[in-house]
């Protein structure tokens, strides 16, 4: 079985602080791998060295690899533009342009020359299809995304990316800011999404890890102390912390 | 260590003291069930008989909480064990009621018979799944995997001691048909035992279970 990522004993310093201890992990095309921990033990920061959003983080030094399909990210003839176009990523609050959703979905197509002009209307509309928000928006295209609701947005940021083509998503909190009705139809959308694409997810529910991953990464202090199916992180944890840490019995 | 969840570790406990009631109970019927049969106590029988309902009752009680904990705690890890296992292990002891009254009923019956045989297997059998159903107790509290693979390797003396039993009550039945129906209960009896036996089995793996995560089948 080939990997779609390879982490191998990464480190990450934000200055002489050590963010990530030697992480090492790999992730299975098309599943979904659920990252939990609490707060500041470096999920996102981890999340950001897959697509390389740290570069953009002064004085941050990194060690270790990360192969994607086999492929140092960290190779110094990697395009770092068209490596963040493979791997697009989904923040907690949805951050959609002040334009139209039409034009949200457009813009990345055009940029990376993707698609001829005649096509637009069809990757639009494919993408939101793909995102599931496509008939609450169909007749409002051209109005702009500030007035969708908060699942709305998110849903057409996710559709954004797709707009794209990226194989990995990456995932912070994405449902954090959402009703539970919205938070459903992330879920279920993540569960669709994956026949086509590898996906990350940083979650602080652990109800969420556990109903939409396959495998659960627990971090505690910037260390993985345990990666595992996700049934089994959920039934039978080998670590005490991990176990504190998912029954909410954590000091 | 202090705990985040102490509401949440009350009801925990308060769930594992009603499965030993429940157990105390259910332990006491089987004695009392094969005591009746053996000294014709006709009173005793009657208890065992009565006392079902509040045994059926003790199980629909532990099924409750444990779904209404699931429904509100989300339980995950060993929380979610505790209650899986609670609500198996409330069935099993329920069973092992309805064994105990069976094996009363069947004291009623032949309470004015004279015995076709004295009863020594019987209470050597009763003996023996009693002890094994209070160690499988004992190692649910105490979580105690040394005494539960005790427990299921013990089953084994109890399903030969039944077809001890069976090819003996045979040979009365052969011999002499007026033995028929007695023998029949008898073997009904037998029966029974192996079962409740087989269920202190089903506890004793369960505890397994629930300490190491691990599912095993002894029997
Ligand atoms: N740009 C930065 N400069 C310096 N330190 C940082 C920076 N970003 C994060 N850190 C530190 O690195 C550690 C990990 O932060 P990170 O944001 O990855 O945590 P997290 O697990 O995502 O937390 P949360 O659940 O709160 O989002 C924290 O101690 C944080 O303070
Ligand atoms: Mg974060």
């Amino acid at each position: 079985m080939d990997y779609k990522i390879q982490v191998s004993k990464l480190k990450l310093y934000y200055g002489d602080v050590l963010a990530l201890k030697k992480i090492s992990l790999n992730v299975q095309p098309n599943s979904v791998l659920a990252l939990i921990g609490p707060s500041g033990c470096g999920k996102s920061t981890f999340l950001k060295t897959i697509n390389r959003m740290n570069d953009l983080v002064d004085g941050v030094k990194i060690e270790g690899e990360v192969l994607i399909d086999g492929d140092n990210i960290y190779h110094p003839n990697i395009d770092v533009v068209m490596l963040r176009k493979r791997i697009g990523m989904v923040f907690q609050r949805p951050n959609p342009f002040p334009k139209s959703i039409y034009e949200n979905i457009a813009y990345g197509p055009k940029i990376h020359g993707l698609v001829k002009k005649n096509e637009l209307d069809d990757v639009v509309e494919k993408s939101l299809r793909d995102a599931a928000l496509w008939d609450e928006v169909k007749d409002r295209l051209h109005t702009s995304a500030m007035g969708l609701s908060g699942g709305q947005q998110q849903r057409l940021c996710i559709a954004r990316l797709l707009a794209v083509e990226p194989d990995v998503l990456l995932m912070d909190e994405p449902c954090s800011a959402l009703d539970p009705i919205s938070t459903m139809k992330i879920e279920e959308l993540v569960t669709e999404l994956k026949s086509n694409y590898t996906i990350i997810m940083v979650t602080h529910n652990m109800q969420q890890a556990a109903r939409v991953s396959d495998y659960t990464a627990f971090f505690l202090n910037g260390e993985m102390v345990e990666y595992d199916e996700t049934d089994a992180i959920f039934t039978r944890p080998q670590d005490k912390r991990t176990e504190d840490y998912i029954t909410g019995r954590f000091g | 260590m202090v705990t985040t969840r102490q509401n949440y570790d009350n009801e925990l406990t308060k769930l594992k003291q009603d499965l030993l009631n429940m157990g105390t109970c259910v332990s006491r019927a089987i004695k009392d069930s094969v005591t009746s049969l053996a000294q014709k106590d006709i009173e005793l029988a009657r208890q065992v008989i009565d006392g079902d309902d509040i045994i059926d009752k003790m199980q629909v009680d532990i099924e409750e909480k444990c779904m209404v904990l699931i429904a509100r705690q989300q339980p995950m890890a060993r929380d979610l064990r505790v209650l899986g296992t609670g609500l198996k292990i409330t069935t099993d002891l329920e069973r092992m009621g309805d064994h105990a009254y069976d094996i009363a009923k069947i004291s009623l019956l032949i309470a004015n018979q004279q015995l076709i045989k004295p009863l020594i297997d019987i209470p050597r059998m009763a003996g023996l799944a009693q002890k094994m159903v209070n160690d499988s107790l004992e190692a649910y509290v105490n979580l105690d995997i040394a005494l539960a693979e005790q427990v299921c390797s013990a089953d084994d003396e109890v399903d030969s001691l039944y077809q001890q039993m069976l090819r003996e009550l045979l040979t009365y039945m052969m011999e002499d048909p007026r033995t028929i129906s007695q023998a029949t209960q008898l073997i009904f009896v037998a029966r029974y035992l192996e079962r409740i036996a087989d269920h202190a089995t089903n506890i004793a793996e369960w505890v397994i279970y629930l300490e190491t995560g691990e599912r095993v089948r002894m029997n």
